[in-house]
């Protein structure tokens, strides 16, 4: 079984480093000591199961689960994919929660001062949990693009945040989502805290127009891929060795 | 060329940013009325074998400043040393307690603050126990990849002393950076664990 296994170890040059100088509230928020390698433990190999009773019929319908006079504005798009390990297999069960910014790139927080208006039926949480093929699909509108403070004129593209648990804390993993075809992805500081061209595209989410919704709402895919374990096959030496 | 070894890269991470909450707290944010409850607040039930403890602290960035954004999950053993999770193969361990705990730093003090219970021992992969701990998983603004760390006890100094994990940290000076203090307040056992992500007090953070 490949379940059972210590996890490949992460790649730290495929993920950000986390001094970053392009984005500014990294630099004071990033260890100087190196990281220190720990084989997994039964700590890092377990993690928590979230059944599908935590979940209410509209947490993933970002279209209903704030609405209070009629459907948020903006774009409407269905998200879909599934979570995979690194041997390519599904991750079923998995917890998936996403938060985004409305049409207008307007956050529903506390601490968001930007000056686009807030959407009185939209919330922009969601959340779901991945079937037994590891599939997933939530309904939402398209966030807008917004202006953040690093440099004097910086903006973030559309983007979509994930949380993702997988069935191990070793797994644990938050990312963010972007669109087909944006020309805001290249010129964006948290973007490029990745180093590799092709690990940002892995972010990419591609339009599908196989899958849109006719006369209703377009489609992106999004697939993640949380760490794979090894093969308990080569876990136990052969005894005296 | 050979043949391919099919393997997928795992997704990269980004940051969390500053409205972690809408999607991990949105209650707390005032987004009411979309699931009741967010999830993570209540590890403890009247039914939860073991010594209730609270944990405590705050995260500091390279200024010392506190950071009142972050976001602060934990993970850990029932009273037992027994993990609830289905990759646990050794015993059941205790129904009445997830072991996953999950809070946001406050947002105007950055003290984040869990009720709970001490965990018992967990082996190490040779089978030698481990000190009892929790695994701690911090994010927020500002950081690219979430950062795993683990909380030891103060009062555990024998268990610590033989921990083969706190023994695999050269630098021993850095060890009390993963030792909470235990004091007692408002009757409970409460455990301090400041969290320092960079400069002189620099936690031990693990690649795991």
């Amino acid at each position: 079984m490949s379940d059972q296994g210590s996890f490949y170890q992460r790649d730290r040059s495929w993920h950000p480093p986390a001094f970053t100088r392009s984005y500014k509230t990294s630099v004071l928020r990033s260890p100087q000591q190196p990281l220190l390698s720990l084989e997994n433990t039964i700590s890092e190999l377990t993690g928590p199961v979230f059944g599908h009773d935590k979940l209410g019929p509209l947490d993933n319908d970002l279209l209903r689960n704030f609405a209070k006079t009629g459907d948020p504005i903006g774009q409407r798009i269905v998200v879909y994919g599934r979570v995979l390990d690194e041997n390519a297999r599904p991750v079923p069960g998995a917890l998936l929660e996403f938060w985004q910014a409305n049409a207008g790139g307007r956050y529903r927080h506390k601490k968001e001062t930007y000056l686009a208006a807030i959407d009185p039926n939209f919330g922009g949480c969601g959340r779901v949990i991945t079937d037994e093929e590891g599939r997933y699909w939530f309904r939402t509108i398209k966030p807008g693009a917004y202006p953040w403070p690093n440099g004097v004129n910086d903006w973030r593209p559309a983007h979509i945040h994930f949380s993702v648990f997988g069935h191990a804390f070793a797994q644990r993993l938050i990312t963010q989502m972007y669109f087909e075809g944006d020309p805001m992805i290249w010129q964006d500081p948290i973007v490029a805290t990745i180093p590799d061209k092709a690990a940002i595209e892995q972010l990419v989410a591609a339009l599908d127009r196989q899958n849109t919704l006719p006369m209703d709402a377009l489609a992106y895919k999004f697939d993640i891929v949380l760490r794979g374990r090894r093969s308990t096959m080569f876990e136990n030496r052969m005894e005296g060795n | 060329m050979v043949q391919k070894l099919s393997l997928l890269k795992e997704s990269p991470s980004q940051t969390a940013g500053p409205y972690v909450h809408i999607g991990t707290n949105p209650n707390w944010v005032e987004i009411t009325g979309v699931w009741q409850e967010d999830l993570g607040l209540v590890l403890v039930g009247p039914e939860t074998k073991g010594e209730r403890i609270v944990i405590k602290g705050r995260v500091f960035d390279g200024a010392g400043d506190s950071l009142r954004d972050a976001l602060i999950e934990i993970w850990q053993a029932d009273a037992d040393g027994l993990y609830n999770s289905p990759q646990e193969k050794r015993g059941k361990a205790d129904p009445n307690f997830v072991g996953w705990g999950r809070q946001p730093a406050d947002g105007t003090t950055g003290e984040y603050r869990f009720e709970t219970i001490k965990p018992g021992r967990v082996p190490y992969k040779d089978g030698r126990l481990m000190a009892p701990h929790i695994t701690v998983w911090i994010v927020a603004r500002g950081i690219n990849t979430g950062l795993h760390t683990r909380l030891y006890f103060s009062d555990e100094e024998a268990a610590n002393a033989e921990c083969p994990v706190l023994a695999r940290i050269a630098h021993k000076a850095r060890v009390p950076t993963l030792i909470a203090t235990r004091a007692e307040e408002n009757g409970l056992p409460t455990y301090t664990f400041d969290i320092h992500i960079q400069g002189e007090k620099e936690t031990v953070f693990f690649d795991i």
